[in-house]
């Protein structure tokens, strides 16, 4: 399987990046180099090999539904690059 | 003999006599800084103010004669992606170079319990990722052994800082041996816990199957101190164990006697000759304190370095997608709208090796290529695992080199991404099967340090403490200090 500069901006939009030139191009070649080193792992057959997504052996994890203290608007806002009325401040999403 | 080569058993000792104070050991943390990190470049932000504050109201609780807490006292360095209320952390990205955390992590909440001092936040890979910390968007961290080449990464500054005497002990997180191989590099004492050992709450989350922090410092002990005060259930992490936690310290016996040591040969393969001289040496001293040790195999060695990429760059695109310009973070300027914002934000604020890897997860998560990627790395990891499960039936400890060479030149390999991911190859198997391992200075090869790496069974951190403990009693690598 090999990626193409096509697949590396449709990734790119997908990862919600902007790419110049240069970085599309070195990333189609330096993604091709590192998928080529994964199709390494199709040397092993896993029929039937359970996948591990997570080590522990953890079920569910619930907790009471008891009122608890939340952040302050002040906090919540502490870190906001714009903020306006008690609200984070974006472009407008509609023309 | 200086302060940084006092045990912290000793500190307290010379604390509670009166020969030392709190301001005493700030003072010596904060002189080396002053004479050492221009050169080192270890600390990405200094609490300076802040720790001298502590220092005076120890000393006055310490004047009280009151019960001193676990690491009373004691400087202590945090890498930058543990969040600090009050403390900017930034997590060696442009990001958040602003970033003004509002809560304390738990592992920094149990730092303040056990009474330690914050010296300051220290520079790392950005988000954690990298094997030279050379990705750092501040600037790089040097080794102390050799200015002209890397610390390791992506605990790059915790260990550099620990090796320099700017810190008595700090923190690192490891994700693929980003504890272990700094601390290797370095020749310091790294710790990895079992996954789940130590809280993550406040960690910024590069791969969170696979994340967790850990100690590293000079000595065993210290480690074992570190991780007593840092390991524990938290309500606020899901994915925290609700395990026993032991007394680690009461661990270290000196008595190794019949413990069933395997060392794999795969991880003796195409290391350097130095390493292995140096690994096999510590097997013989290990073997003469009444240790027993057999080769065996991990067959799947050579397939973890393909499967951790693949898991840790797609969890790393899916956590990575909360920095959006929006709640936190720096914002990008003329933005055209929402979306506009969102992709400038993120490719003005992340640099290469963090795209990079944001490329690659989302193109093995992607619809189409799951299952070839994703799916098929989730499997291996399995066979990873069974691996170590089967050897640790027969087996009370693997033993082996930590990294398979010493430290390289700045720059070496910065434009060569795989080859960078292939230094981590003895590191990573262990993360994935999500047991401890402990990296320890065994020698040293043309002056740079090697790392014998001790991996343990799930939750067994006492075992590898203990057998390292033993070693480093008997050698004395761990004393050697840079001259700086």
């Amino acid at each position: 399987m090999s990626i193409e500069t096509k697949d590396v901006e449709h990734v790119a939009k997908l990862a919600r990046l902007n790419l110049t030139d240069e970085e599309r191009d070195m990333f189609t070649e330096q993604l091709n180099a590192i998928l080529q080193y994964a199709e390494k792992l199709n040397e092993l057959d896993t029929e039937g090999v359970e996948p591990t997504t997570h080590v522990l052996r953890l079920s569910n994890v619930m907790r009471d539904d008891v009122v608890q203290d939340s952040l302050t608007q002040e906090q919540v806002f502490r870190n906001a690059p714009e903020e306006e009325d008690g609200q984070f401040k974006v472009p407008a999403v509609l023309e | 003999m200086t302060l940084f080569d006092l045990r912290l058993q000793d500190i307290h000792n010379q604390l509670r006599s009166k020969e030392l104070s709190v301001t005493d050991l700030v003072n010596e943390a904060f002189a080396k800084i002053g004479e050492r990190e221009e050169r080192i470049g270890a600390y990405l932000t200094l609490n300076e103010a802040g720790a001298r504050a502590e220092a005076a109201r120890l000393d006055d609780k310490l004047a009280r004669g009151e019960d001193l807490g676990l690491l009373f006292g004691l400087p202590i360095g945090v890498k930058d992606n543990m969040v600090t209320e009050g403390l900017r952390t930034t997590c060696a990205s442009q990001f958040l170079s602003n970033y003004d955390p509002i809560y304390d992590g738990t592992v920094i909440s149990k730092l303040k319990q056990a009474e330690s001092v914050m010296i300051g936040k220290l520079n790392m890979d950005e988000f954690a990722m990298g094997g030279s910390n050379e990705n750092s968007s501040f600037h790089p961290v040097r080794n102390p052994w050799d200015l002209n080449r890397v610390p390791g990464g992506s605990s790059g500054g915790s260990a550099a800082a620990v090796a320099a005497g700017e810190a008595y002990f700090a923190l690192g997180s490891d994700t693929g041996g980003s504890i272990r191989q700094p601390a290797s590099y370095c020749g310091v004492v790294g710790l990895k816990p079992t996954y789940g050992l130590v809280s993550r709450y406040g960690l910024v989350a590069f791969a969170s199957s696979l994340d967790q922090i850990g100690p590293i410092t000079k000595n065993v002990e210290d480690a074992a101190y570190l991780l007593q005060a840092i390991a524990g259930y938290d309500p606020k992490d899901s994915t925290s164990a609700q395990v026993d936690i032991p007394n680690y310290a009461s661990a270290l016996t000196g008595d190794i006697a019949g413990l069933r040591i395997a060392v794999p040969k795969e991880y003796l393969e195409g290391v350097d000759p130095q390493i292995k001289a140096s690994v096999m040496e510590a097997l013989r001293l290990l073997e003469s304190l009444g240790a027993v040790w057999e080769e065996v195999s991990l067959p799947h060695t050579e397939y973890a370095v393909a499967a951790y990429y693949l898991l840790a760059s797609s969890e790393a695109s899916s956590n990575l997608s909360r920095f959006d310009g929006v709640r936190y973070g720096v914002r990008a300027d003329h933005a055209g709208g929402l979306l506009d914002l969102y992709h400038e934000s993120r490719s003005q604020g992340f640099g290469p090796e963090v795209k990079r890897r944001i490329m690659l997860g989302t193109y093995a998560l992607s619809s189409g290529y799951y299952d070839a990627y994703y799916l098929k790395a989730q499997k291996v990891r399995t066979l990873i695992k069974r691996d170590f499960d089967q050897t640790f039936e027969k087996y009370d400890v693997i033993v082996g080199p930590t990294t398979p060479t010493t430290a390289f030149q700045l720059g070496s390999q910065v434009d060569d991404p795989l080859t960078m991911y292939l230094n981590d190859i003895l590191t990573i198997p262990v993360s994935l099967a999500g047991v401890p391992a402990l990296s320890v200075p065994c020698g040293f090869a043309d002056g740079l340090p090697i790392g014998l790496q001790f991996i343990g069974k799930a939750f067994d951190e006492s075992t590898i403490l203990r057998l390292a403990h033993a070693f480093e009693a008997n050698s004395d690598h761990h004393k050697r200090r840079p001259a700086l």
